[in-house]
């Protein structure tokens, strides 16, 4: 679920968010009453008035007016939304929230995913787990977000909740195929099983046979993350006796010929992730299996969001055009094609939202999309070669054509090797709706290869243009003055990723003094010293966290900061192989606010100051 | 022929191979997969720390704030760009468009009921692909001697060439054998037997 914007959609085009289960009222203690008191009357209305209130900020402000105002609240809370895991402890949350049906949890922070966090750090799902199995026993959704999962907590959270409808698992680790056998086997009210971009051990449990056999309620089954072999033949039954699935996701090791079978038995999908899209294994079948795909795509009426496409042949691309013109979604990102096949499907696809390309396609197939996709909020271009000095295929003429085409973009993350300034300041001109602005350079500190100039310009315009952006990733050569911008024209930026970028400790201040609404704020690499650090105690309690690693951070400045800041943990983070704080420096802070002070599960190679 | 050339890990005829070149150059090496040194997925257990962190060098870079003139080969730093692991791992990148997209042949055993087709351009060598083959099939091929063919096993792997014959896998150099094998055929018993004697 992305923060970004204010209904969660996701990749999906799937509104997410606190809608989607049943609405009780949960003022059951007054059924006895005959006749309740005026007090009471009031809770009643006011509770029966917030069940409709499901912007999880709306209710924090509600819940602030007064302490009737916070209880009534609290009992109506059935989405449970925690941003930091450690920012508070299972028991406080199912204390005050006694009501809950649906959990959002997250854990780790981002840059785990670039391999900064070691292994073991924490984030563990057994706390919450544990504690829910009897604060929550109807609870019906579960979303985590890389947290560290256990075959144990799958089999705990099966065996816990009777009621159990949706789990979706994202950046997760720690589990494999005996917890989800587990949850297929004990859930069997079960309808969203989402892995996405998940780890999964290979314990060689075929889960996929475990699902209930008289038939299932299942909506969504998401598993293109999965490495290893999923027994077809027990997909193909699954899928069969599925009637309400809509959304399915295949990994790679499924090849074309079984996705046929598959789709054949399910028309009425809305989202497909396609597998491995590539060869059979059985070489007198090719010709017959490209004939059949076309008929299987244009059998699927509703089909909308497509991915997958893993090993794709190109020339089966085609293949897909009798559903282009109704897709909203489609993810490209691991298909390695030119601009040409891009183009034979690009042109039909009018109605497209969301698009995730890889760098393949290059400018021109970037030009096609800006010439059809009108509709476009998100676009993600991802590159082949992710190494700084890399191949380029992608540039500012991509950038430059798509901000003319596609006037409604909300979202973009663009990896290149070279960019201007330019085609930035046209962007933030062209794009207004803009609410995040991902730019990645690849190689450190690049400047504008035109000009020869830092990237502020262009940074700066996006900031200033684009008066709605909440989420920004900075990039290439930039210098103290591109963060004054930020601090001065970003009043509504929530999340800042910085990576090689300033100058002085006064680019991190312009941004902790100019930010009122900075949420997150991760810094990997960039001249950033105490002083900095100290320029910000007035606003960290206000945000979820601060990542800085490879700064100028010192001991006696963290320590500082804890030390002021009683209700903030500092962790400091080392490689597992170092014994101990060996000096002064401080490689890797991590600092974030919690009502429960010092964690009791940090490994030997966190300090928590 | 040699005579002194046995089968080893890797029939590595070079020295006496005819090839359009200049001497002392060698022909590219087929790019490997992209896995940017300092990636270290941290989420499997892996045998001790493979990559030390490069980042503590690449801040001294940052300290410095004046516009950088770049070192002409950089190592790759922990974690740059940001993409996550599964998918730089999961990703090779293509070759240019003057390449040939990858040989593939059948692959024929006797005693299966299906043929299988592999690509031969995934295999620096025999070794490999015998290896390959091994797996796909679930047999063993014995040692290959110039003299005596596959020794050790009832299976003898032979391929036919451009010109129409049927030909001992190994004998002739690696390029040479994927520019001119149409296909490939896994035999078994007697006929292979056969095959390696009359070499």
């Amino acid at each position: 679920m992305s923060e970004d914007e204010d209904r969660t959609v996701d990749l999906d085009g799937v509104s997410g968010g606190g809608a989607g289960f049943n609405h009780e009222a949960s003022s059951s203690k007054t059924s006895c009453c005959p006749s309740p008191s005026p007090d009471r009357v009031l809770e009643i209305v006011l509770e029966n008035v917030l069940l409709f209130l499901t912007s999880r900020r709306d209710r924090s402000a509600v819940s602030l007016v007064c302490k009737s105002w916070y209880r009534a609240e609290a009992l109506t809370r059935s989405e449970l939304f925690i941003g930091n895991c450690y920012a508070v402890s299972p028991r406080r949350a199912i204390e005050r929230f006694q009501k809950v049906r649906s959990l959002v949890l997250k854990g780790m922070p981002r840059f785990a995913d670039f391999s900064l966090v070691p292994p073991n750090w924490g984030a563990h799902f057994l706390p919450w787990v544990s504690a829910m199995a009897t604060g929550y026993p109807w609870l019906e959704k579960v979303y985590l977000k890389r947290m560290s999962v256990t075959d144990d907590d799958l089999n705990l959270l099966a065996k816990s909740f009777p009621g159990f409808k949706e789990l979706v698992l994202v950046c997760c680790e720690g589990f494999g195929t005996s917890g989800l056998a587990a949850v297929a086997r004990e859930c069997r009210q079960l309808r969203v099983l989402d892995l996405i971009d998940d780890e999964v051990m290979d314990d060689e449990v075929d889960w996929i046979s475990c699902f209930p056999e008289t038939g299932t309620c299942l909506e969504s089954l998401v598993f293109d993350c999965v490495e290893f072999h999923v027994n077809f033949g027990a997909l193909e039954l699954l899928v069969a006796r599925s009637p309400s699935l809509r959304r399915l996701k295949l990994n790679r090791h499924v090849p074309l010929g079984e996705l046929l079978r598959l789709m054949v038995r399910a028309p009425r999908l809305t989202h497909l992730g396609t597998g491995s899209f590539s060869l059979s294994e059985h070489p007198a079948q090719e010709e017959q299996e490209a004939a059949s795909l076309a008929a299987a795509f244009a059998a699927c009426k509703s089909l909308i969001c497509l991915s997958g496409f893993r090993d794709i042949v190109p020339d089966y691309l085609p293949t897909i055009h009798p559903v282009c013109a109704k897709l909203t979604s489609l993810n490209l990102s691991y298909a390695n094609i030119n601009a040409e096949q891009l183009k034979s499907v690009i042109y039909h696809c009018h109605k497209l939202q969301t698009l995730w390309v890889l760098d393949s396609v290059c400018d021109e197939g970037l030009q096609a999309v800006a010439a059809t996709c009108k509709e476009l909020h998100e676009l993600r271009v991802f590159p082949m070669d992710a190494r700084e000095d890399g191949q380029a295929f992608v540039s500012e003429v991509g950038l430059l054509a798509i901000s003319e085409g596609c006037r409604k973009l909300r979202s973009i993350l663009y990896f290149c090797q070279k960019m201007t300034n330019d085609a930035v300041v046209a962007m933030s001109q062209n794009c207004p709706e803009l609410v995040v602005f991902r730019l990645c350079i690849m190689g450190r500190h690049r400047p504008d290869h035109v000009t020869g100039e830092p990237m502020d310009i262009g940074f700066g315009a996006i900031v200033m243009n684009c008066k709605k952006l909440t989420r920004l990733a900075v990039s290439g050569l930039l210098t103290d003055k591109a963060f004054s911008y930020i601090g001065k024209y970003g009043k509504l930026v929530r999340t800042l990723s910085v990576a090689f970028a300033g100058n002085t400790d006064m680019a991190l201040r312009y941004v902790l003094e100019g930010c009122p609404k900075l949420l997150k704020l991760e810094i990997r690499d960039s001249p950033f010293g105490d002083t900095a650090l100290l320029s910000g105690l007035h606003h960290y309690y206000n945000m979820r966290f601060l990542w800085m690693s490879s700064c100028k951070l010192s001991l006696g400045g963290c320590k500082e900061v804890a030390r002021r800041m009683p209700q903030l943990v500092v962790e400091l983070i080392r490689e597992p192989e170092e014994e101990d704080i060996v000096d002064d420096v401080v490689e890797k802070l991590y600092m974030y606010r919690s009502l429960e002070g010092c964690r009791l599960d940090a490994p030997s190679f966190v300090t928590i100051l | 022929m040699e005579s002194t050339v046995t089968y080893e890990g890797d029939l590595n005829l070079k020295a006496t191979e005819l090839r359009l070149g200049l001497p002392g150059t060698d022909e590219s090496e087929r790019e490997k997969p992209m896995v940017p040194v300092a990636v270290r997925n941290n989420k499997r257990p892996l045998t001790g720390s493979t990559d030390e962190s490069k980042s503590a060098s690449c801040a001294s870079d940052a300290r410095d704030g004046d516009r950088e003139t770049r070192p002409a080969a950089k190592e790759q730093v922990v974690g740059w760009p940001p993409i996550r692991s599964y998918r730089k791992n999961s990703f090779q990148p293509k070759k240019t468009e003057a390449d040939p997209a990858g040989i593939y042949v059948k692959v024929s055993m006797d005693g299966a009921p299906y043929l299988r087709k592999i690509d031969l351009k995934l295999y620096k060598g025999y070794s490999e692909l015998l290896k390959a083959l091994e797996d796909m099939f679930k047999f063993t091929i014995g040692e290959y001697s110039e003299r005596e063919g596959y020794n050790g096993s009832e299976y003898a792997p032979t391929y036919e060439d451009k010109d129409g014959d049927w030909m001992l896998v190994g004998d002739v150099p690696w390029d040479m054998f994927i520019s001119s094998c149409k296909r490939m055929r896994i035999m078994k018993g007697s006929e292979a037997r056969g095959l390696g004697s009359c070499a």
